[in-house]
């Protein structure tokens, strides 16, 4: 890997020559578009969006797929790429639906933004557009082909990324299309419902069953936090909008799961706003849980240590605490045990 | 972890052994595929079930239910037999070398093989494959652990770790996989009977008094406490009369259910916080209902010891509270003023007590997003790998350990071997995954996983519900026939409260962690009209 120096848009860019040209420059800051490319996966160069012109090099190269080298003169915004490019977007919509007022992915969605970049309204290509049946086939994730750019990011991010490989085009020139083994819905594939397909899909045509309907992008709120199951520590985004919890989302490239999920931490959030969640504290009067005060719980409770500390001293007292719970909170309970009680007596569920 | 996630990538080996990675796991699963994928990493499986690991495993060693220390010995002799220990690490890095080797000895390939129901000739070729490597990782879960000879596992898997000198650097280590989001965090914070923050003894005198002033409090106690399965004997015996409990749900995840059972019925008085009210809470004298994650700040502690941050996204329902809060509340009516506990303030308290902790502060978190422990100072970058240039201890301390059977092992009244874990859909008890409708809908109910060579035997055919039975209760659940287990084992995962595994598992604990062997109990298999003189457990 050596330092290679190049200039893009007149822009003198230092980098290392392991970089293609669409990395080094958005490192730069310079925004080349792209279609196909996400950063999970290995370059693929299908969209042509990415094309930029290189000074010397014959014909016009995808950016993602393209290594710099020293000295390279790159131009990325030129009226000529621009042209190109708003050819590929009519090329594209050409067989795309018009639905963005009530697509899922509108305001989330590449094909929209390089529509809107590049003022294509409507396409001088009319022909043949594909009808499929839109699939849901299982709880999670909804495919609706129409939308589809065949960009291959879901058959490669199942592939490459989660090692499952459930998706891969069938069916060759205008009918392809990415499907599953024999058209099987996606419960009886090897899915493991990660849902890294919807992560990945450029447009609408891979969608999250749970949050369709429930925000756009534009109204949620998102707060970056951390997975609440296993100990791997995924960082996820909440998507909040009025008070609840619409979707869940993992910042690319960050943290353990470098934006990917499994179905708990993606699929798994409803439980915040369950019916059955504890509203009030609970006191057993006569045999039943009753709703009482927090003052009347916590009285009864702290009477009923300082009635045991009597009896049996501190150790007549055991706590257990949560690997569910934050830090700071294991941390006080342990120091109530400890300093406040005086036992010793204090463990939780890491050895179940 | 001894090293990073990240560094999986790195490694040349992985040897998994007692982890379903891809379902407890997922994204270190991800990560493992992506080695074997992308640097063609060579991974060995040991795990007596067919897992979906097996499918990127150059090896798959299926050895039987707690049969790993005969196992990693056998391994370890060829290694020493063969010439591919790392001579130069043993010898500066090491103690207790020659000891290790006289016990290692008595471990020839072949006698092994009958102990473990392998073939000799893969023992030999995953020590070759391990030892041969230029950085091998070891990577274990609960498989390892809950046994009664959890500790011996894991000292075995430190055996082997250092005998190819595989610590201390990038692609290598001991790399437990902890099962719940903040389980390193709680045994960090001195959530165990046994040590305040950071590991230090209770029985340490200086340590105490480091606690006492910073506590302000004229004594606290150097005796070490009763674990959790301890604490409910403790109960039986009358000697615990209160239990307290903050966000478990031991009912559904402690061995042995109608032992505790009669435990939460015992005690004179039960308090339990949570978000549910769970199969646990069902006996409690007050529920205290409880903040969920979404709905509070604070930090989790994943598996390669990386804090991060929580962040409150919506508001509590009701008049649910942060366990902050609470635990607040109930100190200061007990007398004792805990001061300000948002977290950020109770997280600067935590670093002035907890050497590995001292450098982590919210605003660095908020810089940097992470920090992974030992963080000794404000300006110190966090340690991705331990052990680089010595161990804590100083030297890495060789274990000579010897193979024990399991505390039960099949006979002809419960000729099976009932093994437990998790479903990649689910997750623990259930409490919240069962509640969320699409998850639930993938997976809505219970099986038992028989190898079809045994359903033949027993007359079962899929989907068939059979009863399953142990010397410490009974459960009913439909059959999975697969070839997923090994003839003479069953597996059931211990999510689901109506068919609960933990009513079968066997209590008997590891002599020094107290951790139960949930991963080997002997049980059979009942059927047809002898089913209707049985009584069922339930979590009800």
């Amino acid at each position: 890997m050596e330092q290679v120096r190049l200039s893009i848009d007149g822009v003198d860019v230092v980098t290392t020559s392991d970089r293609t040209i669409l990395e080094a420059a958005r490192e730069a800051g310079i925004r080349i578009p792209s279609l196909c490319y996400d950063r999970r996966m290995e370059p693929y160069g299908a969209c042509r969006i990415c094309i930029v012109e290189v000074e010397g090099a014959r014909g016009l190269l995808p950016s993602c797929a393209t290594r710099v080298t020293d000295g390279m003169v790159v131009r990325t915004n030129t009226e000529e790429l621009r042209r190109i490019r708003r050819t590929i977007i009519e090329l594209l919509l050409s067989d795309h639906p018009k639905d963005c007022m009530t697509c899922e992915s509108a305001g989330n969605c590449e094909l929209q933004d390089l529509a809107y970049e590049y003022g294509v309204k409507d396409t001088r290509f009319a022909g043949e557009q594909h009808h499929y049946e839109v699939l849901a086939d299982n709880p999670l994730i909804e495919r609706d082909y129409d939308k589809c750019v065949l960009c291959g990011r879901c058959i490669r991010i199942c592939r490459e990324v989660q090692g499952v490989g459930v998706y891969d085009f069938v069916n060759r020139g205008f009918e392809a299309v990415p499907g599953t083994p024999y058209n099987r819905p996606l419960t009886e594939t090897p899915c493991e419902f990660c849902g890294q397909c919807v992560s990945t899909c450029p447009t609408g045509a891979i969608i999250s069953i749970p949050s369709k309907g429930k925000g756009r992008p534009w109204q949620v709120k998102k707060v970056r936090t951390t997975c609440p199951y296993c100990g791997c520590g995924c960082q996820i985004d909440l998507h909040v909008r009025d008070g609840e919890i619409v979707e869940v989302s993992s910042p690319v490239m960050v943290g353990p799961g470098q934006g990917n999920l499994c179905v708990k931490g993606r699929y798994g959030y409803a439980f915040v706003h369950h019916p059955e969640r504890l509203t009030t504290p609970l006191l057993r009067k006569d045999g039943e849980l009753v709703p009482v005060t927090w003052e009347e719980a916590l009285g009864a409770i702290a009477n009923r240590i300082h009635k045991v500390l009597d009896e049996k001293g501190p150790d007549g007292m055991a706590f257990l605490s949560s690997a569910r719970c934050t830090n700071e909170e294991n941390y006080l309970l342990q120091k109530l045990a400890r300093a406040v009680v005086g036992t010793n007596n204090v463990d939780h569920c890491a050895r179940l | 972890m001894t090293n990073s996630i990240d560094d999986l990538e790195k490694a040349e080996c992985i040897l998994v052994i007692g982890s379903n990675t891809t379902e407890g796991h997922p994204i270190v699963g991800l990560r493992i595929k992506r080695a074997v994928m992308k640097n063609d990493c060579k991974l060995i499986v040991a795990e007596p079930r067919h897992i979906r690991l097996c499918y990127y495993a150059d090896q798959w060693i299926r050895h039987r239910p707690g049969t790993d220390v005969a196992l990693l010995n056998g391994m370890m002799n060829v290694i020493l037999s063969e010439g591919l220990a790392d001579e130069e690490f043993i010898r500066e890095r090491t103690e207790g070398f020659e000891e290790f080797r006289k016990v290692v000895e008595q471990y020839p390939p072949e006698r092994v093989a009958k102990i473990c129901g392998v073939d000799a000739e893969d023992i030999r070729r995953a020590a070759r494959t391990f030892a041969g490597a230029e950085r091998a990782a070891i990577v274990y879960a609960m498989g390892i652990t809950q046994h009664t000879t959890g500790v011996d596992n894991v000292l075995s898997l430190a055996n082997l770790a250092l005998l190819t000198g595989n610590l201390g650097k990038e692609g290598a280590g001991v790399n437990p996989l902890r099962g719940q989001n903040n389980v390193q965090g709680a045994c960090d914070m001195g959530a165990l009977p046994n040590v305040f923050t950071g590991y230090r003894p209770v029985s340490d005198p200086q340590v105490r008094e480091t606690f006492e002033k910073a506590w302000r409090v004229d004594y606290l106690p150097g005796n070490p406490g009763l674990t959790v399965v301890e604490m409910m004997d403790a109960v039986l015996r009358g000697e615990v009369k209160m239990l307290y409990i903050m966000g478990e749900n031991p009912l559904l995840s402690d061995p042995d259910i109608k032992h505790l059972k009669e435990a939460l019925e015992k005690v004179d008085f039960l308090v339990v916080q949570d978000i549910f009210l769970t199969e646990t809470a069902r006996y409690a004298d007050v529920v205290l209902p409880a903040a969920s994650f979404a709905e509070k700040e604070g930090t989790f502690t994943n598996t390669d010891r990386r804090v991060q941050r929580v962040r409150k996204a919506v508001e509590p329902p009701g008049d649910a509270k942060e366990d902050s809060w609470i635990i607040a509340q109930l100190a200061a009516r007990l007398g004792y003023d805990m001061g300000d506990v948002t977290a950020a303030k109770v997280m600067e308290e935590i670093a002035s007590l907890t050497p590995s902790y001292a450098g982590i502060s919210y605003q660095r978190l908020e810089e940097l997003g992470e920090l992974r422990w030992p963080c000794p100072s404000p300006d110190h970058p966090g340690t991705p790998i331990l052990h680089v240039d010595k161990f804590t201890r100083g030297k890495g301390k060789f274990s000579p350990v010897d193979y024990k059977p399991p505390a039960e092992e099949p006979d002809e009244e419960y000729p099976l071997v009932l093994t437990t874990g998790r479903l990649l859909v689910h997750y623990h008890t259930g409490t919240m995954t069962r509640r969320i409708k699409p998850l639930n809908e993938l997976v809505p109910e219970n099986r038992v996983w028989i190898n079809p060579e045994d359903a033949e035997k027993l007359g079962v055919i899929a989907g068939q519900e059979v009863a399953v039975e142990s010397r410490r209760g009974a459960i009913k659940v439909k059959a999975r026939i697969t070839e997923k287990v090994p003839p003479g084992v069953v597996f059931i995962p211990f999510h689901f409260g109506e068919s609960p595994a933990n009513a079968l598992t066997n209590p008997a604990l590891d002599p020094v962690a107290k951790i139960p062997e949930l991963k080997v109990a002997a049980v059979r298999i009942v059927t047809g009209p002898d089913m209707e003189r049985m009584s069922f457990v339930s979590s009800d």
